[in-house]
């Protein structure tokens, strides 16, 4: 297992529990996807994956290693997020934004260089944005600008640059509801490119969703959480019954039926 | 195509810097030669003259450039705290003084002068005005880490503005209590002005700035990832606490720093900034040292502008920087988003 979450409990101080002991694993090269309603744990549960936050109790585990033992510069280069929407306080080019994700690979006082801007145009050709990289971010579309973050990511991942072999560990990607605040066509541009790095790149995948066709369409495996517990887990066509969506959102099985047979048929 | 790209974004704007820095070393050099009583530069750098009949050249390093040198290091110092604190806060909107940093320091500052004759450990105006800036630093900081780690720019903000109105109250009521000529000397001190004859004040100011800018090098790169926010700043392996940390202290002390020498010049760290990434864009490490140089330059030039305007009368430097800055300042909130 490349990533393991072992008993993980989250309150914020003073407020209710919002996980209350998940349990699960991603292999190496899976995309996998934590599906649950909003209010489920799931944003919460990423924190706690990428150290953003520090569980009650429980243990991330990354490659073995915990997670809140490893340097922050090492973390970064093995784990990279995509949040779910990006603002930006100041008005940067699209390559300087992919550049940022080079910050773990770089001393204090050094400046990119060639290996670096090497890694950043791969990542943007491999998320087809390649023609934006000198636009402000600004001025991209929503689609545009998560692809451009996924980007981002990919160039904080990118290793082959120091050519270190000591970091036997892969790299995992979060993404956090990578598609929530998009409409139909850039939701099925993000789905065929999350597919296309992980069957061509084998670049390892856990992202959160509430969309059910968007998991059952993209995702190896899913992972229903329900008000912080883990409900199912496994292959979508084995986990998505009516009795369990029924169960996740909290409408009727024979309505979920419906949902399930309609959207998964759409997609697939 | 733009597929092979082999320079770094940055290094299109490191001309901008020297061009910046170049733009300080002519002003910090012009300024002293412009004034009431005409020098020529001939004269004073003769080398034949010796100084002490040299009064062109007693003019240039005794009466004029200690002013242009102060001008240049509070112009400095407040550019680049303004851009710090509008990193650390993200918002481009942001000045050194958002923070409660100046409204401490004038405290200070009307203490000394309204009772500093009768209770000597007040201090002179700028020990205070540093002290009354150092104490309100100290209460914000207190406020914005009381209920979590880290840095809330939220809580900064509302700390800081709460401070701000507390403190102005409190300047309100020691000028209840002051004379008239105490109150007219208050009222410059608040327009800020860089009435300084000699080194000393430069020299006292100097080693502030100097810590708040070693700060400012470890900064550049963190507050470029902290704008697209401090969850993501952290994933990518940035030190969020630290980095927040080392930017509010720093800021605060430059700010301070500055404050005690020139009192609370209004827009330059908010119109330099500004106008500095219109043409380098936004990456820090390009923005802190052209806005550093660009507004030294900027606030020597003022001086100059409110030293000769309406010469024999100096206008204080504070107003010339308010009436460029205003407008400014509405134009940016209007047009340029």
């Amino acid at each position: 297992m490349l990533l393991e979450a072992a008993d993980l409990v989250f309150a914020y101080p003073g407020g209710p529990q919002i996980l209350e002991g998940v349990s699960f694993g991603v292999a190496d090269g899976a995309l996998v996807g934590v599906l649950g309603p909003n209010g489920s744990g799931k944003t919460t549960l990423l924190h706690l994956i990428a150290r953003s936050l520090r569980p009650t109790s429980g243990h991330v585990r990354l490659g073995g290693a915990d997670v809140s033992s490893l340097p922050r510069r090492l973390l970064a280069r093995r784990l990279a997020v995509v949040p779910q929407e990006t603002v930006l306080a100041f008005d940067y080019s699209v390559l300087e934004i992919v550049l940022m994700g080079r910050y773990p690979h770089l001393g204090v006082f050094e400046v990119e260089g060639p290996g670096d801007l090497s890694a950043a145009m791969t990542a943007l050709e491999s998320t087809g944005t390649a023609q934006l990289a000198d636009r402000p971010f600004r001025t991209l579309s929503g689609g545009e600008k998560q692809r451009v973050m996924i980007a981002s990511a990919l160039a904080q991942l990118d290793d082959s640059a120091v050519g270190t072999t000591t970091d036997d560990a892969a790299p995992l990607l979060l993404l956090d509801e990578p598609t929530a605040s998009l409409d139909l066509r850039y939701q099925l541009e993000v789905a065929s490119l999350l597919r296309r790095l992980h069957d061509r790149r084998h670049v390892t995948i856990l992202l959160t969703t509430h969309d059910l066709r968007f998991a059952a369409s993209v995702c190896t495996r899913v992972i229903l959480l329900s008000k912080g517990h883990v409900i199912a887990e496994g292959p979508p066509t084995e986990v998505l019954t009516p009795s369990r969506v029924g169960e996740l959102y909290e409408i009727d099985p024979e309505m979920a039926s419906g949902v399930i047979s309609a959207e998964i048929r759409g997609w697939t | 195509m733009t597929l092979h790209k082999t320079a770094s974004p940055l290094r299109r704007g490191l001309p901008i810097v020297a061009l910046c820095f170049v733009t300080m070393v002519a002003a910090v050099l012009a300024a002293p030669f412009i004034g009431s009583t005409p020098i020529r530069a001939r004269e004073v750098f003769s080398p034949t003259v010796a100084f002490a009949d040299n009064v062109d050249a007693q003019i240039f390093f005794i009466a004029r450039l200690p002013r242009a040198l102060a001008a240049a290091l509070v112009g400095g110092a407040l550019a680049a705290a303004g851009v710090v604190f509008q990193g650390l806060l993200r918002n481009p909107l942001a000045t050194p003084y958002t923070l409660g940093v100046s409204a401490g320091a004038a405290l200070g500052a009307m203490l000394a002068i309204t009772f500093g004759a009768s209770w000597p450990v007040v201090g002179s105006v700028e020990l205070a005005s540093l002290t009354g800036a150092l104490v309100a630093v100290f209460v914000v900081y207190l406020l914005a880490t009381a209920r979590q780690q880290g840095l809330s720019s939220t809580v900064l903000l509302l700390a800081g503005v709460t401070l701000n109105a507390f403190f102005s109250a409190l300047i309100l009521f020691v000028q209840y209590a002051s004379d008239y000529a105490q109150i007219f000397r208050a009222l410059r001190w608040l327009m800020g002005d860089l009435d300084v004859v000699s080194y000393r004040p430069i020299l006292s100011a100097l080693p502030l700035v100097a810590i708040a800018f070693a700060g400012f090098a470890f900064l550049a790169r963190p507050l470029n990832l902290l704008a697209l926010g401090a969850d993501a700043a952290g994933t990518r392996g940035v030190d969020i606490e630290r980095a927040q940390r080392i930017a509010f202290l720093g800021g605060s002390l430059a700010t301070g720093a500055a404050v005690s020498v020139g009192g609370p010049i209004g827009f330059v760290g908010i119109i330099v900034p500004h106008l500095v990434r219109l043409v380098v864009g936004a990456d820090h490490r390009l923005v802190l040292p052209a806005s550093t140089f660009f507004g030294a330059a900027f606030l020597v030039v003022c001086d100059m502008i409110a030293r000769t305007v309406i010469a024999p009368i100096e206008l204080p430097v504070g107003v010339v920087t308010a009436v460029i800055g205003g407008p400014f300042f509405l134009w940016l909130l209007l047009g340029k988003r």
